[in-house]
């Protein structure tokens, strides 16, 4: 048991010696974030009519942190896809290590790249006016609760990276469901303006809801959230809480089983 | 004692209708170098694969060490080591980084751990780049570092599959130089590759593979003398190869068989360099001087082309891993 901590332990390690040994991933890691910070601030941030105190910022705020959150797992696919193309999946596999050592380390590892860019990007929000209201507490579990949330994404992260086998694929594959899913959400706009099909699924989607638990979190009131008063939309934190746990109860066995039997 | 036995090793891909490993069977004596030798696709790295533990096999049974590798791969880990057929490394860290990880994973504690690294980078001239991301090395300073990384917990039976694929003759030479050393320590070495000098350099037996099958297995010298022994090859003007064929007829007592594209005539000898002397004087009497004389051992080269009808692929690695096959 120790030793396995230890194992997996040292995959995360690995991941945080890249980050020190290339420092540009990470900085573009954050840049971009920041990037849709100002970008949605000022563009967006006077068209849109936000009826909440100290304006649009701080709805989308919450917004940004679960879009980039949500990444995670295309960081995890395509981080593995890449070890998986270069044949390091294999070599830790002919190693006398436990067999979710290596997954669990990206995971973590994944996580904890999350916490540097959250902070780059909190402060930067702090910048552009972002006030959470809701006092140092509250503001914590916010944060804790986008960690997890990106935490159980990777997860599925995993799955895909394993699956696909080439770096390339991986990346596309990912922004081509996890963009679609950040944006039929109450992440940036109200969903009242959507088709009544697409503000069903917006209300369901998870990244609505961790974004309304996450206004609530920060203090803010969800004006971009409930249209038809449905259950997710009145208990964003518990069915947030629900989606984590069914998203890591059902994708890391699953996952943890691709890894052992994978073969390149 | 037998290090390695496979037996009837059996794995389809697809739905079945390539199949990669096809009842192969082999043996490796403990202490000893088997070169398992074959063409591109003919299943060497499925067979590694399958004696590392990272593959199952459809059917048959193999032991390592005398583990049984499909019962017990938890077991075998900790008693092989593994250099795959492309550097496995983590191009963004540094050498070091790399020993130290793998170090780490090998349960080593962490002094003990870089004391390992720093004494494998030292013995493969490597400390000098130590402190460099793999990405700016060399591809021989990568496989360098990938066997390194194989041994850290002194293995008692190590795979190196292509060891020298892709590197230039330098490279290729260096890393002969490194594999002799570590045989010489009594490591137990299963090696392939299509390089039919490396084999012969290399290991203390030749298992020759084709389609998923060995089809031959001996010595270098074994395998050669299936295809027969020497030969004497001259190339005389072509005006004296009349003369010179019923020179060299006088001289080995053999039918020469005559190549005049080339102007080349060969005949097999028992005793090599006695004939190539008398053919010497003979064609000296007759005032001929030959262009090109000497005695040609069978290569590997003819021994495969007799073993299977056909001619070795090499692979020839092009920047990406990517790899484009051509005939030799
Ligand atoms: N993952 C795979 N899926 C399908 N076919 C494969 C796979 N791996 C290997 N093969 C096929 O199995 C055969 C043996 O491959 P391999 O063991 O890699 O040969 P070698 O290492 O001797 O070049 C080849 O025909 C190859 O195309
Ligand atoms: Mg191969």
């Amino acid at each position: 048991m120790l030793q396995s901590v230890s194992d997996f332990l040292v995959i995360t390690k690995r991941q945080l010696l890249q980050m020190i040994r290339i420092p540009e991933v990470l900085i573009f890691a954050t840049i971009q974030p920041a990037m849709f910070v100002l970008l949605f601030r000022y563009v967006f941030g006077g068209a849109i009519d936000s009826g909440v105190d100290g304006g649009y910022v701080q709805l989308l705020m919450p917004g940004i942190f679960v879009q980039t959150v949500a990444f995670t797992l295309a960081a995890t696919a395509v981080g593995l896809a890449a070890d998986m193309q270069k044949g390091l999946i294999d070599r830790f596999r002919s190693l006398p290590i436990s067999r979710s050592a290596v997954v669990i380390g990206r995971t973590v590892g994944d996580t904890l790249q999350n916490v540097v860019t959250l902070v780059v990007m909190g402060l930067v929000g702090f910048l552009v006016g972002w006030r959470p209201s809701s006092g140092p507490v509250k503001i914590f579990l916010g944060f804790l609760f986008l960690l997890a949330f990106g935490y159980s994404m990777s997860w599925i992260g995993v799955l895909i990276g394993l699956s696909v086998r080439e770096e390339r694929v991986a990346q596309n594959l990912v922004f081509m469901t996890v963009f679609p899913l950040t944006f039929l959400s109450n992440a940036f706009a109200p969903t009242t303006g959507m088709p009544k099909i697409l503000q069903y699924f917006a209300e369901w989607n998870p990244v609505s809801t961790m974004v309304a638990a996450c206004r609530e979190l920060f203090g803010t009131q969800n004006v971009f959230g409930a249209t038809a008063n449905s259950w997710p939309s009145q208990n964003p934190i518990l069915m947030s809480l629900i989606y984590m746990f069914l998203l890591v109860a059902v994708f890391a066995p699953i996952s943890v089983r691709k890894y052992v039997r994978v073969s390149k | 004692m037998k290090s390695i036995v496979a037996q009837e090793l059996v794995k389809s891909y697809g739905k079945g209708e390539v199949k990669a490993l096809d009842g192969l069977s082999l043996e490796v004596e403990e202490g000893t170098v088997l070169g398992l030798l074959g063409p591109n696709g003919s299943g060497k790295t499925t067979t590694v694969r399958v004696l590392a533990t990272l593959l199952t096999p459809d059917s048959g049974s193999a032991t390592v060490a005398g583990i049984d590798v499909l019962k017990h791969p938890d077991e075998v880990r900790k008693v092989i080591g593994l250099s795959g057929q492309y550097a496995a490394l983590d191009e963004t860290l540094t050498g070091w980084d790399n020993l130290n990880m793998f170090g780490r994973l090998y349960h080593l504690n962490s002094a003990a751990a870089k004391k390992r690294a720093e004494e494998l980078l030292e013995r493969f001239s490597l400390t000098e780049a130590a402190r460099r991301p793999i990405r700016t090395y060399s591809g021989g300073m990568r496989r360098r570092l990938d066997l390194a990384a194989s041994l850290i917990t002194k293995p008692k039976v190590l795979f190196l599959d292509e060891p020298t694929t892709g590197l230039d003759p330098r490279g290729r030479m260096e890393m002969w130089g490194v594999i002799d050393e570590l045989v010489k320590g009594g490591v137990t070495l299963l090696l392939t590759t299509q390089y039919l000098e490396e084999a012969d350099h290399l290991a203390d037996s030749i298992a020759v593979i084709d389609t998923g099958k060995v089809i031959a297995r001996g010595t270098a010298d074994e395998l050669k003398n299936q295809v027969g022994g020497e030969r004497l090859e001259i190339t005389v003007e072509a005006s004296q190869i009349a003369e010179a064929t019923r020179l060299v007829e006088q001289a080995t007592g053999a039918k020469p068989t005559v190549d005049a594209g080339i102007r080349k005539i060969s005949a097999p000898v028992n005793n090599g360099s006695a004939s190539l002397i008398q053919v010497l004087r003979l064609l000296d009497d007759s005032k001929i001087h030959p262009l090109d004389i000497g005695l040609k051992r069978p290569s590997l080269d003819d021994v495969f082309i007799s073993l299977t009808g056909h001619v070795a692929e090499v692979v020839v690695e092009t920047e990406g891993g990517k790899n484009a096959t051509k005939r030799k």
